[in-house]
């Protein structure tokens, strides 16, 4: 058998992982041996390793710091919202997937929007000009009023009453964002979605232009050169993200009866760039670990009650102490040698530090 | 090295704990009695009598307790803690009540419900907040788990609306529904021609502020009343008000009606007062517990109007009882919230007893029979009405009380 | 005149986000760090000086005194414990530790002082502030006293950082690192020592803060914390005056967007207008220019 390259061994072993959790999760929850919280948490986590997966692209791989990631998923969630309510007549998975499709390509739209002005600037001040889209983008999505009827969709920025309705439903309501939604998300389709989100990532960071981006990550005068085209590499990393946010969204929003725009402010943002960056910058296999481990975490807590968000506090500070501290890491590592079982068939050195610049 | 450091910060905890408890001592009795509110307390207390009477039918309760909602979800957790303690001392049916927090977010309600489901619940109250409410009623009415919702007062919660979603049969409310206090607050104005020029200024990033905007707008329009000016605000910007309150005294408002929580419009009252404009204020049930606010200054919501089914000071025996037992359990006074979620156990306590539901009969059984009791001739009296009853699409029918606010006190109008 | 009042109401609502965005921007200068917590230390701040003033009966001096003691003190101790073991870190794991602090320092007021709002006592009480042109104008004691407080601090802030040798130090460490430390400068300590001056600040800011809009909860801090991270990057961050130019700007477009344009979209336009000053200045209003290295 021909050896393997180490990347392609690498990502073998990633599709490997969620291929075989979904198939062990999978057959639980048909012979019926996953709790009710378990099982409600299934599409979420689906939802939040797309949603890490595509941010780690951003923040991991092109290295430039996004504080509004949550902005593409609302774009993607109330698009795909109204996409599958208008196609009514329709079966569920294709609405489904029309939903994700439309919610994604709105999600690019706004990411080139967005990309476009903010890729000019560097560092933290391109952070808090994401910051400002995604606040931008919910306080827009909290004026918003969208209906359908039998003459097609209304829109309006004032309120139901302004939309002209003639009998039909409302399906965005402002603030009270979209009430009556239809459940069509399943846990096939999240995992079906973190497969194609997987291969498009994987594929672009393996590809002529991943290695472009990266190396203006790395050195961007010294790419610039070269002869890369900045702009046009750092564009492309951007909206790819940004259109698998959308994608993401529009899942996310499909298991859910109701969403708010409330819900896609700057601490979803966060939330989600605590899972890549607990995962390890640039590493997609650590973001879809942490993202899972870190969805279940507070529901795992509930039984602690009022002291749940505090302990989940202090577990974010110590992992980051742990994983980041010099004399810390070391000692986890001396751990891990102990407990032989623990090792991964990977080197362990490419778990923790794949990119710190 | 490892747990040196887990020591350093388990100390600095304690520290930063320490350091406040003494700034706080009277804050410090109140703390530690309601620490020990959750599940914990429900079930120690809960055990003996369970073992006199059979099982307890188990009631799931779900709101949020931590994060910027976390008042209203304490209120309501508090509220049907004290409702289940007293109905279990009674001795007769049982009840066993679990609270999940929601962190008013409608994915962490529809986990806090499943977790419910995991632990068996048989009874939803709750959730305390509309958004998340609506979310987790559709699994609810799914799953033919009776839900009674202490203050989710918007319509979707239900549904039943012609432009909106179908009616969920299960879901019931004990609080007003949005349009129902948007439409009875323009009436009152009108009725008792309270003012004029009318200003509104209402939360549009807020579902039951805009919820109760919207209606009213319509409403007043029918009255023939005239809004001259509308001010916004959002959580993100609930800090000043000085341009909507500039704007609605330049449009010569002599009412605002103000459709928002007590937070906020204790701030309004502020900086009204600040920049010497005094129109009359009109507030919704939100606007109960601006009074009881720790250090609020009561003379600055002299006059101020509001419709509530509820009132803390309210003589009557049901209501004194309640304000006295939250009092020395949370040390705080009760505000609507809290007394909603209360009325919302004994309601389910009143329809048990009138349909003989028991703990060991399927939610699907139970649901049934609780939504035939609800939808019948069943009538109840509670602490935020009397006489109250619920129509067919899950609305509650009770009389809102119309008070104004004299000497730091509810007068009735 | 109602332009002047608009004006004077942006400027009261600017100086209080300029107090904060000063902390910010002394803590980002010399540690180059995001420090997300600083609004929830300036919570911790204006709780410990309600506490002070409503449960001790101290007056209103003393309860500042108390809560900048205090939260120099939880500086210090969230210095040395979350963010010191992680000077070697990327900034971005400080950064993440940073939120983490702030879910604690929320979750933990949260279960000390309850979640229902408590009001504040202005520290200024009593003093009627200013009233012109016959009552058309007015600016109140609040505004008057944060915009003092801005003026003091920020040239405290310069004189401290230009004169002393201590200050002269954490400009030293906020130029180069490396070569600080070659020159004998302590970083670590200096950095520390910034962390304290920062949280100090903030009880300052959480009293004025909660002075000028008092109501008080566990996530009191948050969004003006955010609005001043804003208001600092505005000004270009780690530029003294910067921030209290950002600050007092920010305040000044959010009332005139508000006022002349919509209520509604305030948050809206308050962000865009920051995205079109940074497109046009990149590294903000008095932001020093980076050149890079190859």
């Amino acid at each position: 058998m021909k050896k393997l390259s180490k990347t392609t061994r690498d990502n073998l072993i990633t599709y490997a992982i969620v291929i075989v959790a979904f198939a062990i999760m999978q057959t639980l929850s048909v012979t019926g041996h996953v709790s009710n919280s378990l099982a409600g948490q299934l599409v979420p986590i689906c939802v939040y390793i797309c949603m890490a997966i595509s941010l780690n692209l951003t923040v991991g791989i092109l290295g430039e710091l996004s504080l509004g990631h949550a902005g593409f998923m609302s774009v993607g969630a109330f698009t795909g919202v109204i996409v599958a309510m208008s196609f009514s007549g329709l079966p569920g998975w294709l609405r489904l997937v029309l939903a994700i499709v439309i919610g994604g390509i709105l999600a690019a739209v706004a990411g080139v929007i967005v990309g476009v002005p903010v890729l000019r600037l560097r560092g933290d001040y391109l952070a808090i000009v994401t910051l400002a889209f995604g606040e931008i983008i919910k306080n827009l999505l909290n004026n918003i009023y969208v209906g359908v009827d039998g003459h097609g969709l209304h829109f309006s920025m004032k309120d139901t009453a302004s939309l002209g309705m003639d009998g039909g439903t409302v399906l965005i309501n402002g603030p009270m964002g979209a009430p009556g939604i239809q459940k069509l998300s399943t846990f096939v389709a999240g995992f079906i979605l973190v497969l194609i989100v997987l291969t498009v990532t994987l594929n672009l960071i393996r590809s002529r232009s991943g290695r472009a981006i990266m190396a203006i990550r790395d050195n961007r005068i010294a790419a610039e050169s070269v002869g890369i085209n900045i702009t046009k590499y750092k564009l492309m990393a951007f909206v790819t993200s940004a259109a698998l946010a959308g994608m993401a969204g529009a899942l996310y929003a499909l298991n859910y009866s109701s969403i708010l725009p409330k819900k896609f402010d700057f601490n979803t943002s966060i939330l989600v760039l605590v899972f890549v960056v607990l995962g390890g910058m640039g590493n997609i296999r650590g973001s879809i670990i942490a993202a899972t481990v870190l969805t279940i975490l507070p529901e795992a807590l509930r039984f602690l009650n009022d002291y749940r968000m505090l302990i989940y506090a202090v577990v974010l500070i110590l992992v980051m102490l742990v994983t980041n501290n010099p004399t810390l890491k070391a000692g986890w590592e001396q751990i891990k040698e102990r407990l032989a079982f623990w090792r991964k068939p990977a080197p362990a050195g490419a778990e923790g530090g794949g990119s710190n610049e | 090295m490892n747990i040196k450091k887990l020591l350093a910060v388990l100390l600095a905890a304690a520290m930063v704990l320490s350091l406040a408890a003494c700034g706080s001592s009277t804050d410090a009795a109140a703390s530690s009695a309601a620490e020990n509110t959750g599940s914990e307390a429900a079930a120690s207390e809960a055990a003996p009598a369970e073992a006199a009477s059979g099982a307890a039918i188990k009631i799931g309760g779900i709101g949020p307790t931590t994060g910027a909602a976390a008042i209203y979800g304490t209120a309501t957790m508090n509220g049907a803690q004290i409702a289940v303690d007293e109905i279990n001392a009674l001795g007769g049916v049982q009840f066993e009540l679990n609270w999940q927090d929601d962190e008013h977010d409608p994915e962490k309600s529809v986990n806090a419900y499943n977790t419910l489901k995991d632990w068996g619940m048989q009874m939803l109250v709750g959730t305390t907040t509309t958004g998340p409410c609506v979310a987790v009623s559709a699994e609810s009415n799914n799953d033919r788990i009776f839900e009674l919702t202490p203050s989710a007062s918007s319509v979707d919660v239900i549904g039943g609306q012609t432009d909106g979603i179908a009616r969920k049969d299960n879901v019931f409310q004990m609080c007003f529904t949005d349009p129902n206090q948007g439409t009875a607050s323009a009436q009152y104005i009108k009725e008792q021609n309270l003012g004029t020029k009318i200003a509104i200024i209402y939360n549009n990033g807020d579902a039951y502020s805009t919820g109760i905007y919207n209606k009213f707008v319509t409403e007043a329009e029918a009255q023939g009343l005239e809004i001259v000016y509308t001010g916004t605000f959002t959580d993100d910007s609930a800090n000043d008000f000085s341009v909507q309150l500039g704007d609605a005294k330049s449009a010569g408002a002599d009412l605002i009606f103000l459709p928002i929580y007590y937070t906020p419009a204790s701030l309004i009252l502020k900086q009204a007062k600040d920049m010497d404009y005094a129109p009359t204020f009109f507030g919704v049930d939100g606007m109960d517990g601006i009074l009881t606010m720790e250090g609020f200054d009561t003379s600055l919501a002299e006059g101020v109007m509001l419709l509530t089914p509820f009132s803390a000071d309210a003589t009557d025996e049901k209501t004194q009882n309640f304000v006295k037992t939250y009092q020395e359990k949370y040390g705080e006074i009760p505000n609507q919230f809290a007394a909603d979620a209360y009325d919302c156990v004994y309601a389910i306590y009143n329809a048990v007893q009138a349909n003989g539901v028991t703990a060991d009969m399927s939610n699907a059984d139970i649901c049934a029979k609780m939504i035939e009791t609800f939808t019948g001739s069943f009538t109840f009296d509670g602490i935020t009405g009397t006489n109250v009853t619920w129509s067919d699409n899950g609305e509650v029918s009770k009389a809102p009380k119309g008070m104004v606010i004299q000497n730091g006190a509810y007068v009735g109008m | 005149m109602n332009l002047l009042s608009n004006l004077i109401n942006g400027i009261s609502l600017g100086s209080v986000y300029a107090i904060i965005a000063l902390g910010y921007t002394m803590v980002y200068g010399i540690a180059k760090m995001l420090n997300f917590a600083h609004g929830d230390v300036i919570m911790v701040g204006a709780y410990i000086c309600f506490c002070a003033m409503s449960y001790l009966n101290l007056p209103p001096v003393a309860g500042v005194l108390m809560a900048m003691v205090v939260c120099t003190l939880l500086g210090i101790v969230i210095e040395r414990l979350a963010y010191k073991p992680l000077r070697q870190a990327t900034s971005l794991a400080v950064l993440i530790t940073a939120i983490g602090v702030s879910y604690f320092l929320q979750n933990i007021a949260l279960l000390i002082w309850k979640s229902d709002p408590k009001v504040f006592t202005s520290v200024v009480e009593g003093w009627g502030g200013l009233t012109l042109f016959g009552g058309e104008l007015r600016i109140t004691a609040v505004t008057l006293v944060t915009v003092l407080a801005n003026i003091v601090i920020m040239v405290c802030l310069t004189l401290f950082t230009s004169k002393t040798k201590k200050g002269k130090a954490m400009r030293a460490v906020s130029e180069d690192k490396g070569a600080a430390q070659l020159m004998g400068i302590n970083v670590n300590s200096t950095i520390s020592l910034t962390f304290a001056i920062g949280s100090g600040l903030a009880a300052i800011a959480g009293v004025l803060l909660c002075s000028a809009y008092p109501t008080l909860m566990p996530t009191t801090g948050s969004m003006p914390g955010i609005k001043a991270f804003t208001a600092a990057v505005l000004g270009g961050i780690g530029s003294i005056p910067g921030a209290m130019l950002g600050g007092i700007l920010l305040g000044v477009i959010e009332i005139f967007g508000k006022a002349y344009i919509s209520t509604q979209l305030s948050d809206a336009i308050v962000f865009a207008v920051l995205i079109i000053v940074l497109l046009i200045k990149p590294t903000g209003l008095l932001g020093k220019k980076i050149s890079e290295k190859v």
